[in-house]
């Protein structure tokens, strides 16, 4: 009986082992989005290339991505590439164009290409927060009924884009 | 006298720019801004993860800062704007999370191995005592 006393910091020593070993190489900046399961929270925002106002009702029927996007965001230039390749490819990309200026934003899609089925300005960040993005660029995956399903935080590029892709239906 | 009013007109400039630096926010009373500072030292900066949303200088904080400010002015309640923060967010946001089956362990697991620990300490002391009582 004394014996097997003995054994408990061993023991203990393996299942904290398990633990933390399981834990490692998880990515710490991760933060699962309260959105996910949820629609796209009610909006009016007004597009930069028609200057109409644009409700949720007015959002595609889906599977597609809403992207969030700024001139000032060094990644977003990273970013806008793969995008344009995406949307050639077919997917169905809106663009919220994330507390910026409407002129840098058209002069930004006039030189690089625009990817998006449409753009709405989104100046002082209201629907950002409404999003609970945290910066930018940052991507929501809508699926065909309209659900989030997935949130990618940071740039799009053909590393993580089967797993976003995934998600796309 | 007129050099010294002018001189003086200079010093008081020379302050205004210190208090510049921090967002200008006017409260309506001074509850209210004691409110607003429990809450944005007790909400997590979404984007930097190991600062509230007072220390955090990133744009995410600065825009929810403002909208605490906005939602205790429109006479919200302080549960209100945590579960306005929390329905974007999400639970990361609080710095207190709330109890629930999920956190069971975060709340109670230090007073669970502290009674552990005292069950064995005792267990151990009574054992060593009957030890001695037999050998004396």
């Amino acid at each position: 009986m004394r014996k097997v006393l003995l054994f408990i910091p061993l023991v203990l020593f393996l299942v904290l082992g398990a633990i933390f070993y399981l834990q490692l190489g998880k990515n710490t900046q991760y933060m699962p989005s309260a959105l996910v399961g949820e629609k796209v929270p009610d909006f009016t925002l007004v597009s930069l290339e028609t200057d109409q106002l644009v409700t949720q009702e007015d959002l595609p029927d889906g599977p597609y991505l809403i992207n969030f996007w700024g001139t000032w965001c060094p990644a977003c230039h990273l970013e806008h590439p793969f995008l344009v390749e995406l949307a050639d490819e077919g997917v169905i990309i809106i663009g919220i164009d994330y507390k910026d200026e409407k002129n840098l934003a058209q002069q930004w899609l006039a030189q690089k290409g625009n990817p998006y089925v449409n753009v709405l300005m989104d100046e002082i960040g209201h629907f950002g927060v409404d999003m609970g993005v945290t910066g930018a660029p940052e991507t929501f995956v809508v699926d065909r009924s309209g659900m989030i399903v997935y949130r990618h935080q940071g740039v799009i590029n053909a590393q993580n884009w089967p797993v976003i892709k995934g998600h796309l239906k | 006298m007129m050099m010294f009013r002018w001189f003086l007109l200079l010093i008081t400039f020379g302050f205004t720019l210190p208090s510049m630096a921090e967002e200008l926010m006017l409260f309506s009373s001074s509850l209210n801004q004691a409110r607003y500072q429990s809450l944005v030292e007790e909400l997590r900066c979404p984007k930097c993860q190991n600062q509230n949303l007072a220390d955090s200088g990133s744009g995410i904080a600065v825009d929810l800062r403002e909208q605490v400010y906005q939602m205790i002015e429109q006479g919200k309640t302080d549960q209100e704007i945590v579960d306005y923060m929390v329905a974007r967010y999400g639970e990361f946001v609080l710095y207190r999370p709330p109890y629930s089956s999920a956190t069971f362990l975060l709340w109670y697991g230090p007073f669970i191995l502290l009674g552990l620990g005292l069950l064995i300490f005792f267990f151990i002391v009574m054992a060593n005592r009957k030890r001695r009582g037999v050998s004396s």
